[in-house]
């Protein structure tokens, strides 16, 4: 060690003590952002605390339950017909694809199975749901990235799909069509004209979504690559719908169960992403509207006749058993475990919704993105608050 | 506005300003529950279009807003985060409630975590009916809201009346300007 002189230590120890300062002055401090419970961004009231340290999430979590209405305790004092009225309000968006797994529960307690007429129209209008919640995705889509024009192309080709329903259903939003052993009603005159028309708008729409949104650069810089889910832990968090298909599981329950729905009728794809990445997520879904029209154009043309309504009982009651039926909804796997001790309402019913698993990932996904991915990655995990806090 | 403050507001003036408050109005959407997308499609949809009366839904913040709509199910945990938007909003300031859970708590009307009605924690002005209404149902309760309003008395909404209208201010001073009727004393004569 060189020798040094009084005067150079003294120089030394006084850069070490401003270095010392300035390192202190520039030492940030933990933040804490609150988003929510009410924001546009949050596709209703969920609340989500990020600590940021300077642009960066550190640690974030949802905050649910400013939703809850108590489905699974008023199930328990409804009759098993007004149980539906209820559930179709869980997922707002897909109303019609809520009643089906609950019906089919009741009907698999009861022994009864519906009509095959009444099975294609459940299919179409399940389908029909479907088209009406994912449109609605594609263009919020854009307004999470301060795109606006694509929510109004939404809700312009929406209204065609509402209208469907209400001319089949009389519901415009909670068609509540679904009864025991079959539906409420045949479809009305000139339904399946006019269907096959607005699928062909609904294409169009989904072209039209690519071309302006997927297709954009600012769209694919703020995606891909952002909010990437691989497939184990997607698997572990147990995501489901679009979400796991887009971590490259081949996973749907259209195709791998066996219900009577007449779903192993028509020929569709599945379709999967290897990235894991929002852009997938979004991607799938696009795909999954177009493949939701080539469902119902199939099944249209080849709805049998008969009855929509099998034998049942006026009065009711169901015999005492346990079932579980899931099925694969708008926004992923939906079920209802049922339970039934032979009175006039369920004992206990169990929803699985597919939104409360899809948002339990948040906080791992969340982990290490920049503030204004916290955006993009919510909206392409897509979830409904009704679906997460029954 | 120091003459609203003064409670001296000339009728024609208060008719023109309230024609000017009725088509600018800034609505907030508060939306919660399935109304909320109803709302939507009214606000933000080229086949409903609430534009064309007068009233813009995008606001940035509640403190910009002169109506908020209420739309979907109040529960009990988020009946507070109501209460604060409503105070954050600036007066003069209107409520729609929207839609049956807001009205009343709808089909969760036996719920342990609904609040049954969000007029049990603001005052609502306009109440729409359905589960969810329609997206017309809503423009007519705007129409309606917007009604009021052009019949609105300034002054006296300022100092907090209630029901306030042109209508009713007038037969208020007409009845002051009355002069007051002598009493009547049995057995005649006024007593010294």
């Amino acid at each position: 060690m060189t020798m040094l002189n009084e005067r150079q230590q003294l120089s030394y120890i006084a850069a070490q003590a401003a270095d010392a300062r300035l390192n202190v002055e520039l030492e940030t401090e933990g933040m804490t952002l609150n988003i929510g419970p009410q924001h546009p961004a949050t596709h209703g009231t969920l609340r989500i605390i990020a600590r940021l340290d300077g642009e960066q999430v550190v640690w974030a979590e949802p905050v649910a339950g400013y939703m809850h209405r108590g489905y699974e305790k008023l199930t328990e004092v409804r009759s098993f017909p007004q149980v539906t009225t209820l559930i179709n309000r869980i997922d707002w968006l897909g109303s019609f694809a809520n009643e089906v797994p609950f019906i089919l529960a009741a009907e698999q307690l009861m022994e009864i199975e519906a009509p095959p007429r009444a099975q294609y129209i459940r299919t179409i209008l399940f389908e029909l749901s479907r088209i009406a919640n994912v449109s609605l995705f594609l263009g919020d889509l854009g307004v999470q990235m301060g795109a606006i024009t694509p929510v109004f192309m939404a809700f312009r080709d929406r209204e065609y799909v509402l209208n469907l329903i209400e001319g089949a259903t009389g519901g415009r939003f909670h068609p509540n069509f679904d009864r025991i052993g079959g539906l409420k009603d045949d479809l009305p005159k000139g339904w399946i004209a006019e269907t096959k028309q607005v699928m062909k708008k609904l294409r169009q729409f989904c072209d039209e979504i690519e071309d302006l949104l997927f297709g954009n650069e600012i769209f694919q810089s703020r995606t891909r690559g952002v909010g990437i889910i691989p497939a184990d832990v997607a698997k572990s968090y147990g995501l489901s719908g679009a979400n796991l298909r887009a971590s490259g599981v081949d996973w749907d329950l259209r195709r791998d169960q066996s219900l009577p729905m007449a779903w192993d009728q028509a020929d569709f794809k599945v379709w999967t992403h290897p990235d894991g990445d929002s852009w997938a997520r979004c991607w799938i879904r696009l795909q999954e509207t177009r493949e939701a029209t080539k469902i119902v154009d199939q099944l249209i043309d080849n709805i049998p006749a008969g009855p929509v309504m099998a034998k049942v009982p006026r009065i009711i009651k169901v015999p005492e058993g346990e079932a579980w039926v899931s099925t694969e909804n708008p926004l992923g796997e939906m079920g209802y475990y049922v339970v039934s001790k032979g009175d006039l309402g369920p004992f206990r019913v169990k929803i699985r919704s597919a939104s409360f698993n899809n948002i339990s990932i948040t906080p791992w996904v969340l982990k290490g993105v920049y503030v204004p991915d916290i955006i993009t990655i919510l909206a392409s995990l897509y979830f409904i608050l009704g679906d997460i806090d029954r | 506005m120091g003459l609203v403050d003064r409670g001296r507001m000339p009728a024609p003036l208060t008719k023109l300003f309230n024609m000017g408050r009725s088509y600018s109005m800034w609505v907030y959407q508060w939306g919660l529950a399935c109304c909320a997308i109803e709302m939507g499609a009214a606000f933000g949809s080229p086949r409903y279009d609430v534009m064309r009366l007068g009233v813009i839904p995008l606001p940035a913040s509640p403190r910009q807003a002169d109506l908020v709509v209420v739309s979907g199910t109040v529960t009990d945990k988020m009946a507070p985060a109501v209460k604060r938007l409503y105070e954050q909003m600036p007066e003069p300031k209107y409520v729609i409630s929207m839609g049956s859970c807001a009205n009343c708590g709808g089909p969760y009307w036996d719920s342990y975590s609904v609040t049954k009605g969000v007029d049990q924690i603001i005052p609502v002005d306009v109440y729409v009916p359905g589960c969810p209404p329609r997206p017309e149902a809503l423009l007519e309760g705007i129409v309606l809201l917007q009604q009021r309003i052009k019949n609105e008395d300034m002054a006296a909404k300022w100092r907090n009346e209630e029901f306030t209208t042109l209508q009713k201010t007038a037969a208020l001073q007409q009845a002051e300007a009355r002069p007051a009727p002598e009493p009547i004393v049995v057995g005649g004569g006024p007593i010294e």
